[in-house]
């Protein structure tokens, strides 16, 4: 007990790692994933191409290799410098946006062409026809998949202790090896996780009821 | 200079040829109702008008502009042409007054308040002035209808075009619906409607378009049409249908 009291200033500087890394992250991915699923959907064949070879190459491959890839790899060209702080939130950013590019798909496909139609014979252009009609009834549908996959990238982002960067897990690690008390270090690690993530899924039902399509 | 022109007009759908040539023109005001069995491309026709479906061929002017010329802008035509579809496609993520707002605001064309002014007169008009904060899963199918109707009229069209607006409606609600359309006719408002009731046909139309085959069987006025038709295949649907 009195362990993790002496050890709560630091976890805290920990939690609020993640919480930042994972805050900036899950905006980029979730703006990368717009993206992708709008070129994936664009009336251009080689636009479909780039958003598809992207969304695959993320999806089959491991997280730890992209992590790699982008820290170790990439950061041997001499004119790229990420710290790993950044390269962490580049790779879990990319990695939810490929994610979230099918996430957004799907729930844009599943909207009525009929509303389509309707928006367009009012005079709207695709692009009001996307921001003002669509995306609002698709993103009230996706709501519930977008909470899994910001859960599924919190929980990623404790793979970045293994480059280093300072995130909770990574403090817990080093209390770990001060203390040799990894039990109650570990409990407390899995306990913090567990209230941020149950409050992110608390958010996501209130969304959900707030916006329920009627 | 007539409201629509269409010239030999053509769609295809892949290999499917489903307006195989159409030349007609409306008249301002005039009313013109569109009937034909089910896959005779009356829909397709009507669709073509605002380039809903891309045309294969011929030409559609609207109010003298060549909608298949890619120079002119098809949002800024389609703002003249109102449409109403047979499952009224209302925008479910809005309250029915926000339905009528949107186009006229987002497209400039009028102020939020000037819009919302405009559009509680045109619910009213459509007898669902106390339904501008519900949201459309709160009406009924023949109150849908009428909302969809007030939010193309918000739009201030030159022309509208009806697909087939009361075949999904319960029997009880096509009365309103109709009643509606009857009062915009008589306001002068140019409309084509593709419709399967004969009875509004016959009342409502100047004229009345026979459809099968991707061509125009017979065309003429209701009591001609519907009374005395020229063609076999003319006489074979209105003995299916009258």
């Amino acid at each position: 007990m009195e362990t993790i009291i002496e050890s709560l200033p630091m976890l805290w500087e920990g939690l609020k790692m993640t919480l930042y890394i994972f805050a900036i992250a899950i905006v980029l991915g979730f703006l990368i994933g717009l993206v992708m699923a709008l070129l994936r959907l664009a009336p251009f064949k080689i636009l479909n191409w780039i958003a598809k070879i992207f969304i695959d190459a993320i999806r089959g491959t491991p997280f730890i290799v992209q992590l790699f890839f982008i820290y170790f790899g990439l950061n041997s060209f001499s004119w790229v410098s990420l710290d790993n702080v950044w390269a962490g939130i580049v790779t879990v950013a990319i990695n939810a946006g490929a994610y979230f590019a099918e996430i957004i798909r799907a729930g844009i496909q599943s909207i009525d062409k009929g509303q389509t139609e309707a928006a367009r014979s009012l005079g709207l252009n695709q692009s009001q026809n996307m921001r003002y009609i669509i995306l609002p009834q698709a993103f009230r549908r996706m709501l519930p998949t977008i909470t899994n996959q910001a859960i599924i990238s919190l929980k990623d982002t404790s793979l970045l202790s293994i480059i280093g960067v300072a995130d909770l897990t990574q403090r817990g690690r080093v209390i770990v090896s001060a203390t040799f008390e990894p039990f109650t270090i570990y409990l407390a690690l899995g306990v913090m996780y567990f209230v941020i993530i149950y409050l992110l899924s608390l958010l996501s039902s209130y969304l959900e009821r707030r916006f329920v399509l009627r | 200079m007539s409201m629509i022109q269409v010239k030999n007009l053509k769609k295809s759908f892949g290999d499917l040829e489903v307006i195989k040539d159409i030349s007609t023109a409306v008249e301002p005001s005039e009313v013109v109702c569109v009937i034909g069995p089910s896959g005779s491309g009356k829909s397709t026709f009507l669709r073509c008008l605002n380039r809903l479906e891309d045309i294969s061929g011929g030409h559609v002017y609207i109010d003298g502009a060549d909608i298949t010329n890619p120079k002119n802008n098809i949002n800024e035509i389609r703002q003249k042409v109102g449409m109403v579809f047979q499952h009224f496609n209302l925008f479910p993520h809005m309250t029915v007054l926000e339905n009528l707002t949107l186009a006229p605001v987002k497209l400039g064309k009028l102020k939020p308040d000037a819009a919302e002014k405009k559009a509680l007169g045109l619910l009213d008009k459509v007898g669902l002035g106390a339904k501008a904060k519900a949201y459309p899963g709160e009406l009924s199918g023949g109150q849908k209808q009428r909302v969809a109707i007030a939010r193309s009229l918000a739009m201030d069209p030159k022309v509208m075009l009806f697909d087939e607006p009361t075949s999904a409606l319960d029997p009880e609600m096509v009365g309103d619906v109709l009643g509606v359309m009857k009062d915009l006719a008589k306001e002068g408002m140019t409309m084509i409607v593709v419709t399967h009731e004969m009875g509004f046909a016959a009342e409502v139309a100047d004229r009345v378009l026979f459809i099968d085959g991707g061509y125009i069987v017979e065309e003429n006025v209701p009591n001609e049409l519907f009374g005395n038709p020229q063609h076999e295949r003319t006489k074979a649907f209105l003995s299916k249908v009258l």
